[in-house]
């Protein structure tokens, strides 16, 4: 069995090796490239979120000489204002010119309201549908209840009132999040990535094993050799599950260069990406090597042709990112039943490691015996699927 | 030497063999002659066991195909309708890694190999990738991929099929070669000129029975034509689908 089985993955290797359109897109396009681009995007998103954070949120004050102690609260408070002469129109026109304008107006009656005693009215105008103009708005809200909230506090001491009458409820938000899992949050795609960049590795000789010699007019006389066919279909199995290995092996060199580039410091986040993270996500991804290269088989080897097998092996690519995305929606927490879900407790495992919360070593071992028998099982069928008949096409 | 018995096969709604008895002697050229669909094909699937039929049995040497499928694989070399080889491999590579298969060490592989080359005229293009080869060069390499571990019977369907004159020719010289030495050779045609030129023994099949069998000569008595053609046309009592 051993010789038949290392002579058709040498040959497998061989061709699949000298194929440079295989190589590019199994080792190259999917495990380098998808987590570079990935980091990139990130990295871009996360400037630009940090340099809007800093800047001074800029208001425009129409009649401000109608509130003069408000404007100086504004820039108390850190606001960039600029004073214009206008009406309520003229804001208008304003924002018409500039999306991004947030426009405070102080209305004539103003003054009047405001030693009355009554709630002095402002208009705030502003382009909600600009993600900048309604940011700043917000700010500035914000910065008007405040003032709001001061003014009505002093009028309460001045009637001898205490201020904290008014206040029936005192909400004190505590995040929780720790540094760490506010970054997994970011990088919970990563694991996503790692899976399918995995698969991706296998996919062209899971294809070629059936669809493609089959295309090619191979797969007969392949047939006609005195080795058990499924000594044939084993070694093209294993063939695929070594690419993805490599292709594995290379999307976590990739991670493990490339994650420290990310800026999330400056969010007040930390993942740690060092040898040990990438050697657990190495380790955890490993053992559902073998269950994707012999699912991918399987499927391939009910089609007809190569691009029939792209296509139906397309939609196999999203069977094992399934229960990533349903155990994302639920917010499912680590359990050992779950570590016998393949690929979901690959996820989990991957998120533990970056969350820098390993999870225990029981649940590594009940995820990796899990994926170990899939994968066995699907070997066991693609290999009874290449016994019948019908496998001739 | 190959011995079929009363083998029958159905594909779905198709009967594609009723039943088909023949011989095949070691040192003799059997030519299994029938229009297209006639069950030459599937005859030849189920002799190299990638079929297994619903009835009747079959020998290669004492290999029942059924009992002992790897045993019969074995005494076999086969060249299938669609001999696709591998283009990203040289001539070379696509022989060596059957042989490797037939289970053949290293050095007699390597002398092996060099033999067939030398025998096939692939001098040329041994050593270089398979991809864009002619389809002459394609069937040379698929020929010596069937004959690699020597075998004592050979299996071809349709061999001629997209070779020309030429290389057709060489292939004859082969045939005849494969006989001279003794070994016992099956090849299915539709031509009627190639297997009148190349056959001691003739195998008529249609609709899935064998129609007529013997000796090429004897076959034309039989039916009573002058021609191998006439005595075709004869035994399958109609002219359809003739080359």
């Amino acid at each position: 069995m051993m010789h038949a089985l290392t002579t058709v993955f040498r040959k497998e290797f061989l061709e699949a090796v000298r194929d440079r359109r295989v190589l590019l897109s199994s080792l190259v396009f999917g495990p380098v490239f998808a987590p570079l681009l990935f980091i990139g995007v990130l990295t871009l998103s996360l400037e630009r979120s940090v340099t809007s954070m800093d800047e001074r949120v800029e208001v425009t004050v129409a009649g401000a000489d109608r509130a003069p102690n408000l404007v100086q609260f504004l820039r108390q408070q850190e606001l960039l204002v600029t004073l214009r002469d206008g009406d309520e129109e003229d804001a208008l026109r304003w924002i018409k010119g500039s999306r991004e304008l947030v426009v405070l107006a102080v209305p004539e009656g103003f003054g009047e309201q405001f030693r009355a005693g009554r709630p002095a009215r402002v208009m705030l105008y502003s382009d909600g549908s600009n993600k900048q103009a309604s940011k700043r708005a917000g700010h500035v809200h914000a910065v008007l209840s405040a003032y709001s909230g001061t003014i009505g506090a002093q009028r309460l001491l001045a009637r001898g009132i205490s201020p904290t009458v008014v206040q029936a409820v005192a909400v004190d938000a505590v995040d929780v999040a720790t540094p760490a899992a506010k970054a997994t949050l970011v990088l919970g795609m990563l694991s996503y990535i790692v899976l399918l960049v995995t698969l991706l590795g296998g996919l062209y000789l899971a294809i070629d094993a059936t669809a493609g010699e089959r295309e090619r007019g191979s797969l007969e006389p392949l047939l006609t050799v005195p080795v058990p066919r499924t000594h044939i279909i084993y070694g093209k199995v294993l063939a695929a599950a070594f690419f993805m290995t490599v292709a594995l092996v290379l999307v976590t060199a990739t991670l493990r260069l490339s994650v420290g580039l990310v800026p999330l410091e400056e969010l007040g986040m930390s993942t740690r990406f060092d040898g040990g993270t990438a050697l657990g996500l190495f380790g955890a991804t490993l053992p559902l090597v073998l269950a994707g290269a012999a699912l991918m088989t399987v499927v391939a080897s009910f089609t007809h042709s190569y691009r029939e097998a792209q296509t139906w092996l397309g939609v196999v690519l999203l069977v094992p990112t399934l229960p990533i995305a349903v155990a994302g929606l639920l917010d499912v927490k680590a359990s050992a039943a779950l570590m016998a879900v393949p690929s979901l407790s690959q996820h989990l495992l991957i998120q533990g490691f970056l969350r820098d919360e390993p999870l225990p070593a029981g649940y590594f071992a009940i995820s990796a015996g899990s994926a170990l028998l899939l994968g066995a099982l699907l070997t066991w069928l693609a290999g009874r699927l290449y016994r019948r008949e019908a496998i001739l096409g | 030497m190959i011995r079929v018995e009363q083998l029958a096969k159905r594909f779905g709604t198709v009967q594609a063999l009723h039943d088909v008895s023949f011989e095949a002697a070691d040192g003799r050229i059997t030519g299994l002659l029938g229009p297209n669909g006639a069950g030459k094909s599937t005859t030849l699937r189920i002799l190299y066991t990638v079929l297994r039929p619903d009835r009747g049995r079959a020998w290669i040497d004492d290999a029942d195909v059924l009992a002992d499928p790897l045993a019969a694989r074995r005494a076999s070399g086969v060249l299938p309708h669609s001999a696709g080889i591998y283009p990203h491999l040289t001539a070379r590579e696509n022989v060596a890694f059957y042989g490797r298969l037939h289970g053949l060490p290293g050095a007699a592989l390597d002398r092996r190999l060099d033999e067939l080359i030398a025998g096939l005229g692939m001098q040329d293009f041994a050593d270089r990738r398979a991809k864009g080869f002619s389809q002459g060069q394609r069937t040379k390499v698929a020929l010596a991929r069937a004959l690699v571990h020597a075998p004592r019977n050979v299996l071809l369907d349709e061999p001629t099929n997209g070779l020309d004159v030429l290389a057709t020719r060489a292939l004859r010289e082969l045939i005849l070669g494969l006989k001279a030495a003794g070994h016992c050779v099956l090849f299915s045609s539709h031509v009627m000129q190639e297997v009148a030129a190349l056959c001691d023994d003739v195998v008529i099949i249609d609709h899935g029975r064998v129609v007529g069998c013997g000796t090429a000569a004897a076959i034309r008595g039989r039916f009573g034509g002058a021609t191998m053609e006439e005595a075709f046309v004869s035994a399958l009592g109609h002219q359809e689908g003739l080359a």
